[in-house]
């Protein structure tokens, strides 16, 4: 087992699946020698030249076309986004051109390529560089959606995205870049579709992905203080989303709580709710309680960002209210 | 028979296909006999003839929504793209594409393009992959005046010259942006000069005149082919019909129509034709007659193929 943190873990993957297949090649805005703007690109340049990791101009739609038409001519391009939240340049070259053009085209055509970009708040970065954006790229059907929680699965989730034939957004919280954790030697891709449940417990079920994850451990702890067992599900991706890990937790703690950084309203929370009321309403005991964030834009001073952000605090609120 | 003379017959029987699949589009779109709507690119056939005959069957091109004469000049078969705008399920996309969206990999067709604007990034990506593999391969990015104004098309030229990539951007300057005519759309009046502050050679032709087409894109592409990087090709052309079938056309003038339809691209080639002796009369007759014969096969196929099932709508999301 080897110590990583989760930015060192996606740099492995980086460069381990651009030695295993010489058409992965990376591009986007300073992830040449600069070495991203977070860092995760580091050393790339060195030991790949400029041919494989390549600065691109600041135009998004640019950097999301050119991997969409590389695509289509048979690489497998990783791009990154400086920030998710200018994927709003770009969107059209995602959502109209790549997310569709397998299945317009009557499946002739596939574009296997991966949108890396960090997001989440937590920095100070105000309301164009700290959205979750997750629920947009869910809606969209055609992309996969992955939010590692941690290192491990950050390196195992990108692995298997490099390799998909699919347009896969990968979104990297930023607070979670120097977070450190077991990576094992041996580790290989980690199939899409699988949520892992990181705590067994029997009277709630805590769904999150990404950095609330950790958050609902942490709530976790405080509710078995309290007498109160919880079983905590990490989904790993919002597309494919398993719903089955959830309705079978459902089922068994017959209550159940959905946690994500993104705004609550119309949230991935929202859906997850809706399908769980759909096929176990009768297994529920309580309401299903969504936590996320209010409906504002990321603020800036801290003590507001700090009010916008969820996490633990807000998870325990939602889990005794339902338990009481 | 020369090379250069069995180009020149190519060229011209590419645009008669055009012609006559568009001209029968244009009825089946009256007469109701085929779904959603239709963009035709009655008028214009010159450009995708000559741009493609300068083109290998391994380039790619990005098309438009009024892409099916540069899916037809690129090769495209008939019998499949007439049974997709049927919506059949022998059609290119199975009928999931209809007329915006038919696409042929095996030739190097990346898609016929609902947004306006959206080929020009893809287009670039994949020249980025013909340099990334050190191939001489070409991609043509064909776009509309409307398009021009596009930040995506600004976005592709610019990285397009920056890396060098072996893209030609073939400008359909057909006079309007569905209704707005391109004096209100910019400032200047030739989109080719756009290209100057991209470095690339900026070209204007006669986009009527297949062989300036041919001419300006060969040596556009031979450029590109040498590692020379990006052009860009301004093609006046005018469309005949309205953006879309069923468009009255009420923002522009019948007497402009008119103007242009005496400078229709079809019989001025065909008389060079005849005149210089490449054909006679007769076996232009006989070109017709087998094109004629191809598109009925092409309707028939269209007509007798199945509908897909409804079951068939989850086919094909991923991968």
């Amino acid at each position: 087992m080897a110590q990583k943190t989760y930015m060192q873990a996606i740099n492995d993957a980086l460069r381990e699946e651009m030695e295993r297949d010489s058409n992965v090649l990376i591009f986007g805005e300073d992830v040449g020698q600069f070495g991203g703007c977070f860092g995760v690109t580091k050393g790339l340049f060195e030991q790949f030249g400029e041919k494989r990791v390549r600065d691109t101009p600041i135009t998004e739609s640019a950097i999301i076309g050119a991997a969409t038409g590389a695509a289509a001519a048979g690489l497998r391009p990783v791009c990154e986004l400086m920030f998710v939240d200018f994927i709003g340049v770009s969107m059209d070259q995602l959502f109209n051109q790549a997310a569709k053009m397998h299945y317009m085209f009557g499946g002739k055509i596939s574009i296997p390529m991966v949108v890396r970009a960090p997001q989440g708040a937590g920095i100070g970065a105000a309301a164009q560089h700290s959205q979750s954006l997750e629920a947009w790229f869910m809606h969209i059907p055609g992309l996969k959606v992955v939010l590692p929680a941690t290192p491990a699965d950050a390196y195992g989730l990108l692995l298997t995205a490099i390799r998909d034939d699919n347009p896969v957004v990968f979104l990297e919280h930023k607070l979670l870049y120097g977070v450190e954790g077991e990576v094992p030697e041996d580790a290989g891709p980690i199939p899409f579709g699988q949520a892992n449940i990181c705590r067994e417990g029997t009277d709630v079920t805590i769904v999150a992905f990404s950095k609330m994850v950790y958050s609902a451990l942490e709530a976790a702890e405080t509710l078995a203080g309290k007498g109160i067992s919880v079983e905590v599900i990490d989904l790993r991706t919002v597309t494919p989303l398993d719903i089955d890990t959830i309705l079978n937790s459902v089922k068994k703690t017959h209550s159940l709580v959905v946690a994500h950084e993104a705004v609550k309203v119309a949230g991935v929370g929202a859906e997850i709710a809706a399908q769980v009321a759909e096929s176990a309403i009768d297994y529920l005991d309580a309401p299903i309680m969504r936590v996320g964030a209010p409906f504002t834009p990321v603020p800036f001073s801290p003590p507001l960002e700090e009010a916008f952000t969820p996490g633990a605090e807000e998870i325990v609120a939602a889990v005794l209210k339902i338990r009481s | 028979m020369t090379k250069s003379k069995e180009k020149m017959i190519q060229m011209y029987m590419t645009m008669y296909r055009i012609r006559q699949f568009e001209s029968k589009l244009q009825e089946f779109f009256a007469d109701g006999k085929i779904p959603g709507f239709v963009h035709l690119y009655l008028g214009e056939e010159a450009v995708a003839s000559g741009t493609c005959a300068a083109l290998r069957k391994d380039d790619y091109i990005t098309s438009t929504h009024r892409g099916h004469g540069h899916v037809i000049a690129k090769g495209g078969d008939l019998k499949m793209m007439m049974a997709e705008i049927f919506g059949k399920s022998t059609g290119y996309c199975k009928g999931k594409g209809g007329s915006m969206h038919i696409a042929d990999a095996s030739l190097g067709i990346l898609g016929a393009n609902g947004i306006v604007g959206g080929g020009g990034p893809i287009a670039a990506g994949a020249g980025m992959a013909i340099q990334y593999r050190g191939e001489d391969g070409v991609v043509v990015c064909f776009f509309g005046d409307g398009a021009s104004n596009q930040g995506t098309t600004q976005e592709a030229l610019n990285l397009a010259s920056a890396w060098e990539l072996p893209v030609v951007f073939v400008n359909e300057n057909n006079g309007y942006g569905i209704s707005c005519p391109t004096s209100k759309s910019m400032a200047i009046t030739d989109i080719a000069d756009r290209a100057a502050g991209y470095d690339m050679p900026g070209v204007i032709v006669d986009g009527n005149d297949v062989i300036a087409v041919n001419e300006a894109v060969s040596a556009a592409v031979e450029r590109a082919r040498k590692g020379g990087g990006p052009s860009l090709i301004e093609c006046k052309t005018y469309r005949w019909r309205g953006h879309f079938e069923g468009d009255a056309c009420t923002y522009r003038e019948k007497s402009e129509l008119d103007e242009w339809v005496k400078k229709d691209p079809l019989p001025r080639f065909s008389k060079k034709l005849l005149d210089d002796g490449i054909l006679s009369k007769k076996e232009l007759e006989k070109l017709h007659a087998k094109i004629d014969t191809e598109l009925q096969e092409a309707i028939a196929f269209a007509e007798e193929s199945p509908l897909p099932e409804p079951a068939d709508i989850f086919e094909d999301v991923y991968a």
